[in-house]
């Protein structure tokens, strides 16, 4: 047995080092690596940096952004951006929250806020489908609308105290070693599991890969450009709503100024996970590590605590311009 | 009598074709709206000689969006978009406000001019900082200005120091609340660039230049146009304007906040450019549309409470405007009502509503 282990292992590394990965893969790979390194130049910086437990955290932590970031994925990869899904992030959790007060059960208030999600997304997709309105400007309505009906439904925060949804906040699973993983984590990375089902190996994700690389050749080509573009806003509006709920777990009320500017992260989530802006390349799971790369980088601002926290913004700059630059490099050729 | 019926109704169908006709038809609504909710609402009266009055506030509290859109239409001409606005319009109030702070004599006028200098050369190097990465590193102008977007608040921050930084400097103030000739000095310098950029941009060849770059960069260079610098000129002015905006909005609280200042000003000038008919594609701008769409917002923003309504509902509002006049100004959706005007032409005015 033990004699063995070494060849086993020189195989694996030659056959390591010989490994080229596919060019599509590389910004991805990209983000990994920096990930990584981020983490690991926190463990050697910061005692218990490297903790299991900390990366749990971060995904717990993060769970809603993770959820954000796969819908502007899909609408990203078309050459399209969403701007509403902050506002409709805020609007989710004041629905949620006030419909739970007026004594709804707690399915029927999920079905509640993930139609009016769907809803929303899907008003937008039609706009910009059919009446040529730019996406920028479309969600931008979208994102006015959205805020505007939240200080209409309430100006003030609603707590959320139903039970259901506090077990759900703390419920967590209990991994091997005594760490956790909250349940809204876990949904998260559903979520990115489905999405990267979708993209890679059904019909409709084919087609939004196809619609990024070229619109009037997909529409030539005969796919279903009217339903596709409509429906990554819808799915970028169930996402925001999904991603909503989780929110609203995560801080237990509803409020109209939840979430400001959280479009932004999850642009620049995608952005650094490697997906090209204007559409047609890039993975769900880099979006995945976008998003742990910007918790990570709020997590060392938290452990060192000489760092003040407008330094998350500006490293998240200057990393949304590392990653720009590179791909201009890259796809230029 | 059928003649006049005939050349009012050529008439009306070219002004309806104009496309500044449905924002003016908008603004003029939301104004009639305004008098019936408050018949004084037009009343301007002169007080300690200035001009005081709804009409006033709405033009001077609507200077910093006009200003920015302003820079704003330029840039969108150019085929492009700048996000980073409202970043910029912080960084050059935190510039300011901490200079003036910082001076041993923090209330003398000449520091204030110090201050507003320093903050616009501030604001000359982030739009070229915009311009360099749109027109020589070649991003797309929405992602190059994302990065200054979500960079520039966390810059501000840092120049105040995380503190909300507040001055008392009676020049400085003066930017927002002082006046001149009975008039506010905040519209005035909005109206000035105004109409310097409009006799700059037409009576020279610089908007034709302009807007052939928007048309087609590569065909503008072929031609012998400097699509480089056009590029970075716009870039650079469409940061100076937001610096303006932002020393006018941080004039008129007598502090800076670097969280909130400017906060989504991009999208109200971005708003007040589309409103006014320029198009996002580039190649084609209209100022004075610019400035329809900015007065339309900033007379949205006041009528909102004047009827009634909660002044944060107003966002509610600016969608629904958005949504309509963009439609108006669809080609496809023109085509749709157009279709349905011409089988049931008595209706039209339906349809169009």
């Amino acid at each position: 047995m033990s004699a063995q282990v070494p060849t086993i292992e020189t195989g694996v590394i030659a056959r390591i080092a010989r490994f080229s990965p596919p060019r599509r893969y590389l910004p991805v790979i990209g983000t990994f690596a920096l990930f990584i390194g981020m983490f690991g130049i926190g463990g050697i910086r910061y005692e218990g940096f490297a903790d299991p437990q900390v990366f749990l955290t971060l995904l717990l932590d993060n769970a809603f952004l993770i959820v954000l970031a796969v819908g502007m994925t899909f609408v990203i990869l078309t050459g399209g951006i969403d701007l509403s899904v902050g506002s409709n992030v805020a609007l989710s959790t004041l629905i949620a929250a006030r419909t739970l007060e007026l004594g709804l059960p707690v399915v029927a208030v999920i079905v509640v806020v993930l139609l009016s999600g769907i809803l929303l997304g899907t008003a937008m997709g039609l706009l910009i489908h059919y009446f040529d309105i730019q996406p920028f400007i479309a969600t931008l309505a979208g994102m006015f609308l959205a805020r505007g009906l939240c200080y209409l439904i309430s100006v003030d925060s609603i707590p959320i105290k139903d039970e259901t949804f506090s077990a759900i906040a703390f419920g967590s699973i209990t991994l091997p070693g005594g760490y956790y993983l909250g349940w809204t984590a876990v949904f998260a990375l559903v979520i990115v599991a489905v999405a990267a089902y979708v993209l890679a190996s059904t019909r409709f994700g084919r087609t939004v890969y196809a619609l990024g690389g070229s619109e009037p050749s997909a529409l030539l080509m005969g796919l279903p450009v009217a339903a596709t573009k409509v429906g990554v806003y819808a799915i970028s509006g169930l996402c925001a709503a999904l991603g909503g709920l989780l929110f609203a777990l995560y801080t237990l009320s509803g409020y109209s100024l939840h979430a400001v500017g959280m479009e932004l992260d999850a642009i620049a989530a995608v952005v650094i996970g490697g997906t090209l802006l204007t559409g047609g390349r890039g993975f769900v799971v880099g979006s995945l590590l976008g998003v742990l790369v910007l918790g990570t980088i709020q997590t060392f601002i938290s452990f060192d605590g000489t760092l003040s926290s407008w330094w998350t913004r500006i490293t998240i700059g200057v990393l949304v311009l590392v990653f720009v630059v590179a791909q201009r490099v890259l796809t230029r050729r | 009598m059928p003649e006049t019926v005939g050349t009012v109704k050529a008439l009306g169908a070219r002004a309806m074709a104009h496309r500044l006709f449905w924002p003016l038809a908008a603004l003029g609504a939301l104004l009639v709206v305004n008098l019936i909710a408050t018949p004084t609402f037009f009343n301007v009266r002169i007080q300690d000689g200035h001009l005081f009055g709804s009409l006033v506030d709405i033009v001077r509290n609507g200077a910093p969006v006009l200003l920015v859109a302003i820079g704003m239409t330029l840039v969108i001409a150019t085929r492009g978009i700048d996000l980073s606005v409202g970043a910029v319009a912080a960084i050059a109030g935190a510039v300011a406000c901490v200079y003036i702070v910082k001076s041993p004599v923090d209330g003398a006028a000449g520091t204030a001019v110090v201050a507003i200098t320093m903050a616009l050369a501030v604001c000359v190097a982030l739009g070229l900082w915009n311009g360099f990465l749109v027109a020589v590193v070649g991003i797309q102008p929405i992602i190059a200005t994302l990065v200054l977007m979500v960079a520039g608040r966390g810059i501000a921050m840092l120049v105040t120091g995380g503190q909300i930084t507040t001055v008392n400097n009676d020049a400085f103030a003066a930017l927002a609340s002082g006046h001149l000739l009975t008039l506010p000095v905040a519209a005035l310098i909005a109206l000035g660039v105004f109409t310097a950029t409009q006799i700059v941009v037409r009576r020279t060849a610089l908007g034709l230049l302009i807007e052939s770059v928007g048309i087609n960069p590569e065909a503008s260079r072929l031609a012998g146009v400097r699509s480089r610098t056009i590029i970075w000129t716009v870039y650079v002015f469409a940061a100076l304007c937001a610096g303006t905006a932002g020393l006018i909005i941080a004039a008129n609280t007598h502090s800076v906040n670097a969280n909130s200042l400017g906060l989504w000003i991009e999208l109200d000038a971005i708003l007040a450019v589309v409103i006014g008919g320029t198009s996002l594609a580039g190649g084609r701008f209209s100022l004075t549309g610019t400035l329809v769409g900015a007065l339309l917002i900033a007379t949205l923003t006041r009528t909102i409470p004047n009827i009634g309504i909660p002044a944060e509902a107003n966002y509610l509002f600016k969608a629904l405007v958005v949504v309509v006049v963009c439609l108006l100004q669809s080609p496809k959706a023109r085509a749709v009502l157009q279709r349905r005007g011409d089988r049931t032409p008595t209706s039209r005015e339906e349809a169009v509503a």
